[in-house]
């Protein structure tokens, strides 16, 4: 019984909460259950609140018994990536800087899906303050793939995406600053959305870029990224680039692309420059059989090409160290977390030094030396200052190409999962991942990866992503959801059901949930 | 700390020129702080009034307080600046234990308010125009407090303390241009520029502008250059010092004062200037090294991502614009003018500070030299002696209610002073105090010559030399005319009875 409940959509979980079929209780063990006995193999957690959420699963059912109306999600376990304040759990963000930092707040994102009655299993591990594309740089020790143990899960939300990927959690919270959700959720077989910049609260989400960095939904289905989208999205008065806007029901546009499985009248921009050297050729394989089942669907489907993207790399790395070098400067052990006292003492400046020196791993210094390079008088003009009219050059191919087409297609990234260790001495050549991904962040617009096969030689998740114009998330929802419900008609199955099950003595613990 | 040598004054401005340069920061009295809502009140418990935001933890953003913004754009108009459509916050970049974020939110490139002057007045009356270069918004940072050392000071503290309730408290620095040609009027200049931002804000109500609780501080930049020869073009800026630290009117005329000396000192013996802040010690009268202060400092500006450009409507500018209160140079003048006060007097009510409460009290009906007779005079000095605001003592419509039973010749200024008294000590109005106290001239003629006809009858030689022409024997008789009805009665009227009955 508790192996099936962790293979259940969050939806589907949510439809036997409601019916009273199963209870929180229920559900939450069984995710709790799964977590102990993958965890040892995948590592997608930081911090399991095996006890807090047990509690909150027996008040949630406890509000369901006594007539409460509850919201769609109530009584769904969810898992929270580390860059998340959290009030009753660490959130280090991947850093033996903030280790056991417990904060005295909530991130909206989290306010409100407590408020919505979702029950938070844990915090997820990631990059060191999101900086990477692997988990690898976590200060906690890497996460794992499930479908391959010995390869990475991407980053830098490795973990949200492994917890889902791997039935931990059927939700997770991630955030994308390049592509930290849509990249692990393509390198998983999972899907992640990156909303609108603005679109989602970023109070209490601990910053990396704060010009780029968005929060979004971590799942195994579109409908249930939408369903959670519903509930942590809209305006907060605590974030002042947080929109204003009304947003329409993103579940209500997933489900209605799902039911319809047309594409008449959508033109899809197949994106010339995301594809083509450097792509793994499984990954284009499927990623063109993809696009032949939209067009076979109705859609237009026409190449464009967006010729300052082949600069959004350079850029996009040089705006983010630039901003990360000074969000990063209040680690500085006065106020909270990490401090370490020169041997013999010194002055502030030196215990900042050797705090900083002893609480940040190598990627984070590299990109805060970086950032502070290119901020420093008499090269701002030359690398930040030009890094900003680049940005500003993506924005206008976006505007140019999105007057033409309705969504734009690419794979979610050129290559399936690498291996652990393998680009770990090559930055370049991880940061290079993200080159698919980072476009969306530098215009702020919305993009979603879904999976759409196995790539042939090797075995592993590819995935495909949309971008849709600002605002226009609703599109990207359902046009995700008829896709996705066009690939499960063909294999007859989802994707992650093909995964290696991590845990197969589950299989005798539990004869009635044999599935 | 050796003595600094200083040149005599005068010797000092007849060999170089003064150049100035103020950077005044002022503290608004919002309800909240800049970027968070956390109190803007610094004071009680240490970090109390603090939020996420103001400790700077991981996670928080700021958001923009709106009044703040409105007392800035007044605060800009009121300077003669131009307010800028759009204006942009910057993170200004460096370590310091007192700054939560280690950045401060503040405005660089882009600020809300600029290209402004202000009109100063020198103590002899002559008007100096001060240009503004800018005036931009951005948050205090906590207060560090060191201990363990002999001074109070960084320097030899065995540890510090930080109280981060003033962090992000919402501040306007207001910032010069380059100011030529103050030449020895440059301590006072600088005086009446700090007391002209201060009546300023005052007026517009942005701030309590107590230079003692640092509502106000102004940062004093000054240099010398060697006069040239009439007709040589001018020699080039001197390096300059930036004095902290001077925390009344007084202080800034004397820090300038003080630097003009010391710099001069040096640079007659061939010395050159550093380029630092100097930190002035009110107690001594002299200003010391502080850290070394380059233009090369690298604070790695860039715009806050965190915040949206500032972008006020035209309509709000112009409605802020409407609102503002007369600029206190120019109600100065036409008051002056208005109440044809001589300079002396004015001066006399400027100093007092009680210029407000003489407009009021007018404004309720009296002159407004007897509004400036009683409120420079009888009512502060009760307010010197009780160690108290004078206008904490007595309403501008008693004194104005005084005034006018004084001038129907109710009160004699005797009898007013008394009635003063019991209206100070909460007795109520100008009458009442009369009534309860029995205060009133006698003005019943009946009453003065029953008193009159007594004491010529008591004092029959006086009588007799009164009649005999000797008018100024009356004296003793209007003497004990005026202590028989206890001073109650018009001397004036007294003398003219006395010789009509003494006669009759």
């Amino acid at each position: 019984m508790s192996h099936d409940l962790t293979r259940l959509s969050a939806s589907n979980l949510a439809e036997k909460l409601t019916s009273g079929e199963v209870s929180s209780a229920e559900a939450t063990d069984a995710h709790l259950n799964r977590i102990e006995a993958v965890e040892p193999d995948v590592h997608a957690f930081l911090h399991v609140a095996a006890d807090a959420a047990r509690a909150t699963a027996k008040a949630i059912d406890a509000r369901r018994a006594d007539g409460e109306k509850l919201g769609p999600l109530a009584g769904v376990p969810i898992a929270i990536k580390d860059v998340l304040c959290t009030i009753d759990m660490p959130s280090t963000a991947g850093s033996k800087i903030l280790e056991g930092w417990v904060p005295p707040y909530d991130a909206t994102v989290v306010k409100r899906l407590r408020a919505a009655g979702l029950v938070p299993l844990g915090k997820t591990n990631m990059d060191e303050f999101a900086m990477g594309s692997s988990t690898e740089h976590s200060a906690y020790g890497p996460t794992h793939n499930p479908w391959d143990l010995d390869r990475i899960p991407g980053g830098s939300g490795g973990g949200s995406a492994a917890a889902v990927a791997a039935f931990e959690a059927p939700l997770a919270l991630g955030s994308d600053t390049g592509g930290s959700i849509r990249q692990p959720a393509a390198l998983t077989g999972s899907v992640g959305m990156k909303p609108t910049y603005g679109g989602v609260s970023r109070y209490g989400a601990i910053a990396l870029a704060s010009s780029l960095d968005q929060v979004g939904p971590v799942s195994r289905t579109v409908l249930d990224s939408a369903l959670l989208h519903d509930v942590i999205g809209g305006h907060d008065p605590r974030d002042s680039t947080s929109l204003r806007d009304e947003w329409p029901s993103f579940a209500a546009a997933a489900r209605e692309g799902a039911a319809t499985r047309s594409l008449k009248g959508l033109t899809i921009g197949i994106v010339k420059e995301l594809q083509g050297d450097g792509f793994q050729a499984g990954v284009t394989q499927r990623f063109q059989e993809a696009v032949e089942l939209l067009t076979a669907a109705g859609a237009e489907v026409v190449e464009v090409s967006t010729p300052s993207f082949e600069y959004a790399i350079s850029a996009y790395y040089l705006i983010l160290p630039a901003e990360a070098s000074s969000n990063l400067a209040k680690f500085d052990s006065v106020r909270f977390g990490l401090r370490v006292n020169p041997v013999g003492g010194g002055t502030v400046e030196d215990v900042m030094s050797a705090t900083r020196e002893a609480g940040f791993g190598p990627e984070v210094k590299r990109r805060i030396i970086l950032g502070t390079y290119a901020l420093s008088a008499g090269y701002y003009d030359a690398y930040y200052g030009s890094a900003q009219k680049v940005r500003t050059l993506i924005q206008r191919d976006f505007a140019r190409v999105f007057a033409d087409v309705d969504v734009l297609v690419s794979p979610s990234a050129p290559t399936t999962a690498f291996k652990l260790g393998e680009k770990l001495d090559d930055p370049l050549a991880m940061y290079l991942n993200d080159l698919t991904t980072i476009p969306a962040n530098l215009a702020g617009v919305p993009g979603i990866s879904l999976p759409v096969g196995l790539a042939p030689e090797d075995g592993l998740p590819v995935g495909i992503q949309f971008m849709a114009p600002a605002r226009e998330d609703a599109r990207l929802y359902k046009l995700g959801a008829t896709l996705e419900a066009l690939l499960e008609d063909k294999w007859g199955h989802t994707l992650l059901s093909q995964a290696p099950d991590l845990a197969p003595q589950e299989m005798f613990a539990s004869e009635e949930g044999a599935v | 700390m050796a003595k600094a040598e200083l040149m005599p004054y005068d010797k000092a401005i007849e060999m170089f020129e003064p150049v100035l340069g103020f950077e005044v920061h002022v503290e608004l009295n919002t309800k909240t702080k800049m970027f968070s809502d956390a109190p803007n009140f610094f004071g009680g418990e240490p970090n109390t009034n603090v939020t996420p935001v103001d400790l700077g933890l991981p996670g928080s953003l700021p958001v923009v307080n709106e009044q703040a913004v409105k007392y800035s754009i007044s605060l800009g108009l009121a300077l003669g600046c131009s307010i800028a459509p759009s204006s942009r916050f910057a993170r200004k970049n460096y370590f310091y234990p007192d700054l939560a974020k280690n950045y401060q939110i503040s405005q660089f490139d882009e600020p809300i308010a600029f290209s402004g002057s202000v009109e100063v007045e020198l103590p002899d009356g002559r008007l100096f125009t001060v240009p503004i270069e800018r005036a931009h918004m951005e948050e205090d940072a906590g207060k560090l407090t060191h201990v363990g050392g002999a001074t109070g000071r960084i320097q030899g503290a065995e540890y510090s303390l930080v109280d981060y309730n003033r962090a992000g408290v919402p501040l306007v620095e207001i910032v010069t241009d380059i100011i030529y040609g103050a030449e020895s009027d440059a301590p006072e200049l600088a005086k009446a520029y700090v007391s002209t931002i201060r009546d300023i804000v005052v007026s517009l109500g942005i701030s309590d502008a107590k230079m003692e609780r640092g509502n106000l501080r102004c940062d004093a930049n000054i240099s010398l250059r060697p006069r040239t020869a009439p007709g040589e073009p001018p020699a080039k800026l001197g390096t300059r010092t930036e004095t902290k630290n001077v925390n009344s009117l007084r202080s800034v005329e004397r820090a300038i004062r003080y630097e003009i000396q010391r710099q001069a000192a040096i640079l007659a013996k061939g010395g050159t200037i550093t380029q630092e802040t100097r930190h002035w010690h009110e107690d001594t009268g002299e200003t010391s090294a502080g850290r070394p202060k380059s233009d090369a400092d690298d604070y790695r500006y860039f715009p806050e991502p965190d915040l949206l450009p500032v972008e006020p409507s035209a309509e709000l500018i112009e409605e802020l614009r409407a609102a503002l209160p007369e600029a206190p140079a120019l109600r100065r003048r036409r008051l002056k003018a208005d109440w044809g006060f001589t300079d002396l007097e004015f001066q006399d009510v400027v100093n007092s500070g009680l210029l407000n409460e003489i407009v009021a009290t007018t404004a309720a009906g009296a002159s407004a030299q007897s509004a400036r007779k009683w409120w420079t005079g009888e009512i502060a000095r009760v307010a010197n002696v009780r160690g108290v605001d004078a206008s904490s003592l007595v309403s501008p419509l008693h004194v104005s209610e005084l005034v006018a039973l004084v001038d129907a010749g109710t009160l004699t200024d005797r009898l007013a002073r008394q009635v003063l008294d019991g209206v100070i000590e909460g007795e109520g109005t100008p009458d009442e105090v009369v009534a309860s106290r029995g205060l009133a001239v006698v003005s019943d003629d009946g009453a003065l010559i029953v008193a009159i006809d007594e004491a010529l009858a008591s004092q029959p030689d006086v009588l007799a030399k009164i009649r005999d022409g000797k008018v100024q024997a009356a004296g003793a008789v209007i003497g004990a005319v005026m202590k028989a009805m206890k001073g109650q009665a018009d001397a004036a009227r007294v003398r003219e009875l006395v010789l009509e009955r003494a006669n009759a």
